[in-house]
């Protein structure tokens, strides 16, 4: 999709499934990598700590966290959780890949989440887009970064 | 979500503030997994002990108030009533007899002591290991749990035959007080059959050959479901202990097939049921000399502590241990921790194992592991290990460098000071 330069702001529609439920806008962090929550992520400053990941050193509080999902130990629940008690969760969670950690995840983080998206939210969101998403109705409007692709 | 009159009653208050809250976080999760329905479970496993500096602060408003926050994600601190339903409180943050040893500061020791007080006259079993599953709970064909720890998810679907997803620490504290688990993933029979075959064409026998054969797994299927074929030599306890928490840590495993060994399976056509598409995946001396070598992250030769026991040591690992130190002392340099459930430490204390391996300069510990603690001997650089799930994570938490090999490897290593094993 070439961009218009006299249309700056391009905006995407997607539509998915709410998890939980609430409205949230603020701008994208985005990675491909699945996050570990025990092992994973400092639950004090919400950045995620694994080696060799995408996102290490960076910070997810209160930004739109799209990633496919969770990974690792049985702890992920708790460690999101603990970025919500500490104010350092992401805004809003939109993912592609269903798990028990990942709802039970979502749920105790109190953060507007949805899945089953399209079209892919890989293919349209990028780190910076703001995003706008409605889980009640189950819709993200992406706002493409200026200068963006 | 559909839910049962009971359930209703439950969610309405009918029986008490924390079952209301309880099935209010289950509806919540229920509905954001898209299950149907809630499922009965009578066997749970979960964290509930207070032992963290970061559960200390919470604490001081009481233990109703950690268990209504951590463990039923409700603002409202509401009276915890007795369990529901038999329960049983996995690996824990701190070793009660060894807390010195571990470096752990005495107002968190007291503190972990005063919950599991709390917890216990609520019917919370202190079972604190990783490995229910050897100390008393051992779940039977078809048994609907709700389980915490990857490695024993693996083991009770895998082993047992019971049916469990890999719960977090809110559904169990849920599902401990209602008696119920959303009824999805693991607990339907036809998410349970396999979806990989992986050809075997080496022999696997030893322990350290089941801990490489799952890590190699775990990255090769993910969170999907293996067969193994080629397995010529029955296994037992420990070394599928050891292989399903190498699988369930390189990848997220939670169930296999192994057929004419594992319940589920009396043959492969019976590992696959429905499954029609399956995907081959091969192991042989090529792939177990790599991944050997990608359980390796150290350089330095010179090892400062050896770290036995992951997922907890069975009696007869603590018997091999103890034959392997007998009469023999460990480098000054090196400690040499050794984990096993506290059950099987009173049984090894008994036997005279745990005399011989402390008689050698060891200390045996329980109730905890140095990943979840995140608690070392102090200034350790270098460790060793014969747990592939160890080698995996320590280094990482711990900033350590890591050796991966047998028991025997890291026994050798604990007397010279020097890592023994290949690599």
């Amino acid at each position: 999709m070439a961009d218009d330069a006299k249309a700056p702001v391009r905006k995407v529609t997607l539509t998915g499934r709410k998890v939980v439920g609430g409205k949230a806008a603020a701008e994208a962090l985005v990675t491909r990598d699945t996050i570990s929550g025990w092992g994973g992520i400092n639950e004090r400053d919400g950045s995620v700590i694994e080696r060799g990941h995408e996102l290490n050193g960076i910070s997810f509080a209160g930004k739109v966290l799209v990633f496919p999902g969770a990974k690792g130990s049985s702890g992920w629940s708790a460690y999101f959780h603990m970025t919500r008690l500490n104010g350092v969760a992401p805004a809003a969670m939109i993912f592609t890949r269903m798990t028990t950690k990942i709802a039970l995840g979502a749920v105790v983080t109190r953060v507007p989440a949805i899945t089953e998206c399209d079209p892919d939210p890989f293919a349209v969101i990028e780190t910076g887009d703001w995003v706008e998403v409605d889980a009640e109705s189950g819709t993200v409007v992406v706002t493409k970064r200026q200068g963006g692709t | 979500m559909r839910l049962s009159d009971d359930e209703k009653a439950m969610r309405d208050g009918a029986h008490g503030a924390a079952k209301a809250r309880a099935m209010d976080l289950l509806v919540r999760y229920g509905e954001a997994l898209g299950a149907e329905r809630l499922v009965e479970t009578n066997n749970v496993a979960g964290a509930f002990n207070a032992s963290t500096p970061s559960i200390a602060h919470l604490a001081e408003e009481g233990f109703d108030k950690v268990y209504s926050e951590l463990n039923l994600d409700s603002d409202e601190t509401v009276e915890i009533p007795h369990m529901a339903v038999p329960t049983c409180q996995l690996i824990t943050g701190i070793d009660n007899r060894n807390w010195q040893t571990q470096g752990v500061d005495e107002k968190l020791a007291e503190l972990q002591r005063r919950s599991e007080q709390y917890l216990g006259a609520r019917g919370v079993n202190m079972m604190a290991t990783c490995t229910p599953y050897q100390v008393g709970n051992v779940p039977v064909k078809g048994e609907h749990c709700a389980w915490m720890e990857s490695s024993a998810v693996i083991y009770c679907n895998s082993v047992l035959g019971a049916r469990t997803n890999v719960e977090g620490k809110e559904s169990t504290g849920a599902a401990a007080l209602t008696g119920r688990i959303p009824y999805w993933g693991y607990h339907l029979p036809e998410n349970r059959f396999a979806t990989h075959l992986v050809d075997i064409d080496i022999d696997i026998d030893e322990m350290a050959d089941w801990g490489v054969l799952g890590y190699f797994i775990g990255f090769a299927v993910g969170e999907d479901i293996p067969a193994l074929n080629g397995i010529r030599r029955q296994p037992n306890l420990v070394k599928l202990k050891h292989f399903g928490a190498a699988a369930a840590s390189s990848g997220g495993v939670e169930m296999y097939h192994i057929p004419g060994v594992t319940p589920e399976a009396a043959s492969m056509e019976q590992a696959f049921g429905p499954n029609r598409d399956k995907q081959v995946i091969r192991f042989g001396a090529k792939e177990r000399r790599e991944t050997y070598e990608r359980l390796q992250c150290a350089t330095e030769r010179k090892v400062d502590f050896i770290m036995l026991g992951c997922p907890h040591n069975s009696i007869e690992q603590m018997a091999l241990i103890a034959q392997l130190l007998e009469g023999r002392r460990i480098h000054p340099d090196v400690a040499l921790w050794v984990h096993t459930p506290h059950a099987i430490r009173q049984m090894a204390e008994r036997s005279g194992y745990n005399a011989i391996i402390e008689a050698a300069g060891g200390v045996v510990m329980s109730d905890t592991c140095p990943a979840i603690s995140r608690k070392l001997p102090p200034g350790v650089r270098v460790v060793a290990t014969d747990s592939a799930k160890q080698a995996h994570y320590l280094p990482a938490i711990a900033k350590v460098e890591g050796w991966f090999g047998s028991l025997a490897d890291c026994v050798e290593t604990a007397v010279s000071g020097e890592w023994q094993g290949a690599g």
